[in-house]
């Protein structure tokens, strides 16, 4: 029997050591099992993307091309985005904590479809072969836009494979919310009923709405422009009759709710983080589960505010503009109410609070730079410079990516068993805080003063802010690292983490760490969420 | 019973319940994916009125008796959503006789679709409106319409010629990928013809059927939306 190494031993029978051949795991039906096969994925898929960067910051340490090409810079960047965004970004919550832990929030023995599910992941290694597969070739220079006509005439890298790329595993991102949807409305255990959902499920019922109503427009766009570059019809390219227009409107209308799709699984996890650090139930439960549907419908109103200066008329440009500042309104009650659920709570400042705290911060900034963008007249002035880099990466590396370390950290214990290190934890947390400020601040000045993204040079005057931008990247380099190293350490050498080593509230808390292969040994019964006021909390 | 349902259910109502609504989230993607086409082609028909104009013209004069080919698969297609119908309602009986004779109607019908539509496309390409490099040469009869739309809307036969093959793009584009759900939908027919034969379906359980009639009226709807867009605008 071929063992897994980084497996470790366990007396009592759970999923991890149900049966351990590699078939057992790469045809294995179960929802915890597919989490960490895609949490494997993602994770190497994460390196790919985060080296990219690495070289891409070394190479802005000099105003001059020092380290590689303009074609290769232009490569290196697309390769970034493509990868973080379609491989990491937007699987990252869903399919690894999502999918492990939406079963055993709502007291379920498994998803709904947990074939689909095992398909899903297969998808997603599909689709992420052939995106690699064009890395090898050679690349892609196109932007993760993949902007027409130039993707569609005039690159002469591997566009196809990448498209088909994103093309599959948009049916990965399509098969998880279909199941998750249908989970939550069919499959929550005696007692749950809507109000007494946790959080973090409201925020993966909303990514779900996004992904089986977004996507599908992506993957029929994307097909668009493969015809195009395969027949040489004219689609979307000006000079054979297209409208490169219209394919900016289709991509956009998945492309701005799929940062819905990034952020708001970030949110789910935060409101946990929140409320068990706090002791407290979140303020305004119902606010913030009701934002997160809102987050998600607005999110398909506002996509031509990535087109301000890209020709639509003034009056679209107003109400696109309008619609923007919407989106305001629901982030802000989430904010507003993480911070009263820490008022007068008795807060514990663990590894994972330091990751939602983090992100409370970052989330603002990102999300109050995104209102300037929103705003016409400044969108002209900063529109694809540094500013819009900064912003959004505010919003997914210092709210997503933070969001999704945080949970690691707080769930980790009950997917392997074993306890983090709480001091390493705590540092790599402060150092991922550090290193993403000192990495992404100076970009919102760089790209005030005029600086363009996208480019492997710049004026010499910007030095200073890039060499800023590059040394955070390097700590932040350190932070991402760390955490790699003591999570690994910890399957071996972890403290066993006991059922609830935080004293959560949550169903999942109730089960054994790591869950038997059914989750429960009982189907459970649920009571209210966040009962933090009925727990003793005398032995912390 | 532990037969019947799958581990991850408490009972055979809640196994379907969640079936069903599996495939009502699914066909919400569908109706997102045809839609982000349908608006495609919506923005270029406003654009390009006359070039797709003639389009549509083109598009409809490969007849039978009088009636064009997609009048006749309309025909065809609702028939077929008739027999789906029929096979369902048969399930929920247990007449499964009847099941296996409405189950091979459907499959019938629905190859006849394919074969009006592949004989559509056959004449298309002898009129030479296939689009695509080298492969796009209307034929005389088409060209001389179309200098004359272009001398009638003072434009440039180039420009005209080019908005024209967008529109077979697009008309290629939307009846293939919805042959390509036919397509699915005559294979899955296939199965549960198979199924049915072996008496896999009883009164309590024949959630496959019912599932199966959902899509096969969404692909009906999706061409109820097709007809007239493709063949019948002027």
């Amino acid at each position: 029997m071929a063992s897994i190494p980084f497996i470790p031993e366990y007396t009592v029978e759970i999923y991890l050591n149900e049966r351990h051949t590699v078939a057992s795991w790469l045809l294995t039906k179960d929802h915890k099992r597919i989490a960490v096969l895609f949490m494997i994925s993602i994770t190497i898929l994460f390196a790919i993307g985060g080296s990219a960067a690495v070289i891409m910051r070394l190479q802005l340490l000099t105003p001059h091309s020092t380290l590689v090409e303009a074609e290769t810079y232009n490569k290196l960047f697309t390769l970034h985005g493509v990868v973080m965004v379609f491989f990491f970004l937007v699987p990252s919550i869903p399919a690894t904590l999502g999918n492990f832990l939406v079963p055993l929030m709502i007291g379920a023995r498994d998803l709904a479809f947990p074939r689909l599910n095992l398909a899903s992941w297969y998808l997603y290694i599909s689709g992420s072969t052939l995106a690699l597969t064009s890395l090898i070739l050679g690349g892609v220079d196109t932007g993760w836009t993949f902007y027409t006509p130039y993707s569609s005439t005039f690159s002469n890298t591997h566009v196809i494979l990448a498209i088909t790329g994103v093309f599959i595993v948009g049916f990965s991102s399509i098969f998880t919310g279909l199941n998750f949807i249908v989970t939550i409305h069919k499959m929550r255990c005696p007692g749950m009923t809507w109000f007494r959902l946790p959080l973090f499920i409201w925020s993966m019922y909303a990514t779900s709405i996004i992904f089986v109503l977004a996507t599908p427009v992506l993957a029929i766009t994307l097909a668009l422009v493969a015809l195009e570059r395969i027949l040489g019809v004219g689609i979307f390219d000006p000079a054979l009759g297209g409208d490169p227009i219209l394919f900016q409107h289709l991509f956009w209308f998945y492309s701005h709710p799929a940062v819905y799709i990034m952020i708001l699984p970030g949110m789910g996890v935060i409101s946990e983080l929140i409320t068990c650090y706090s002791r407290k139930s979140p303020f305004g439960y119902v606010f913030i589960a009701m934002s997160s549907l809102a987050i998600a419908v607005l999110g398909f109103l506002v996509w031509a505010h990535h087109m301000f200066v890209a020709g639509i008329s003034i009056y679209g440009g107003l109400v696109f503009s309008m619609l923007s500042f919407l989106v305001a309104i629901p982030s802000a009650i989430k904010v507003f109410n993480w911070t009263s659920t820490l008022y007068k709570g008795s807060i514990q400042l663990d590894t994972p609070m330091l990751y939602a705290l983090g992100f409370i911060g970052l989330f603002t900034i990102g999300g109050l730079t995104g209102l300037f963008l929103a705003t016409l007249g400044v969108d002209m002035h900063v529109h694809d410079t540094y500013f819009v880099i900064a912003h959004f990466h505010y919003i997914m590396v210092g709210g997503a990516v933070m969001a999704y370390m945080g949970g690691l950290h707080f769930w980790w214990p009950k997917i392997t068993g074993k306890l983090y290190p709480e001091v390493w934890g705590r540092v790599a947390a402060a150092i991922l805080f550090l290193g993403f400020n000192l990495t992404f601040f100076p970009q919102f000045i760089l790209g005030y003063l005029g600086m363009p993204r996208r480019y492997y040079a710049y004026a010499p005057e910007f030095q200073v802010y890039n060499v800023m931008s590059s040394c955070g990247a390097s700590i932040l380099a350190i932070g991402y690292l760390l955490p790699f190293a003591y999570l690994l350490w910890s399957l071996k050498y972890g403290k066993p983490a006991g059922n609830n080593p935080f004293k959560a509230a949550g169903l999942e808390w109730t089960t054994a760490s790591p869950p038997p292969k059914h989750n429960f040994l009982k189907t459970p019964i649920a009571g209210e969420p966040y009962a933090y006021h009925e727990m003793d909390f005398s032995d912390v | 019973m532990s037969e019947l349902v799958a581990e991850q259910f408490d009972d055979l109502a809640q196994q379907t319940e969640a079936d069903t609504l599996g495939m009502w989230a699914f066909l919400a993607t569908e109706v997102l994916f045809f839609g982000a086409m349908i608006c495609g082609y919506c923005v270029y028909r406003l654009l390009y009125f006359t070039a797709w104009h003639r389009g549509s013209l083109v598009c409809d004069n490969f007849r039978w008796l009088g009636v064009g080919s997609g009048g006749w698969n309309t025909a065809v297609l609702l028939t077929s959503s008739l027999t789906v119908a029929i096979g369902v309602r048969a399930a929920q009986l247990g007449h499964n006789r009847t099941l296996s004779l409405m189950l091979s109607l459907t499959l019938i019908l629905g190859i006849a679709f394919l074969a009006i539509k592949a004989a559509e496309y056959t004449h298309e390409y002898h009129e030479g409106v296939v689009p695509g490099y080298g492969v796009f040469h209307p034929d005389d009869e088409i060209s001389a319409d179309l200098r004359r739309d272009a001398a009638r809307s003072h434009m440039s036969e180039v420009v005209l010629r080019r908005q024209f093959q967008l529109f077979w793009v697009f008309y290629f584009f939307m009846t293939g990928v919805h042959a390509l759900h036919m397509l699915v939908g005559i294979g899955l027919f296939t199965w549960l013809l198979m199924e049915t034969r072996r008496g896999r379906f009883t009164p309590q359980k024949h959630a496959p059927v019912e599932l199966m009639g959902l899509y096969w009226h969404f692909v009906d709807l999706v061409w109820i939306f097709l007809l007239p867009l493709l063949y019948l605008v002027r």
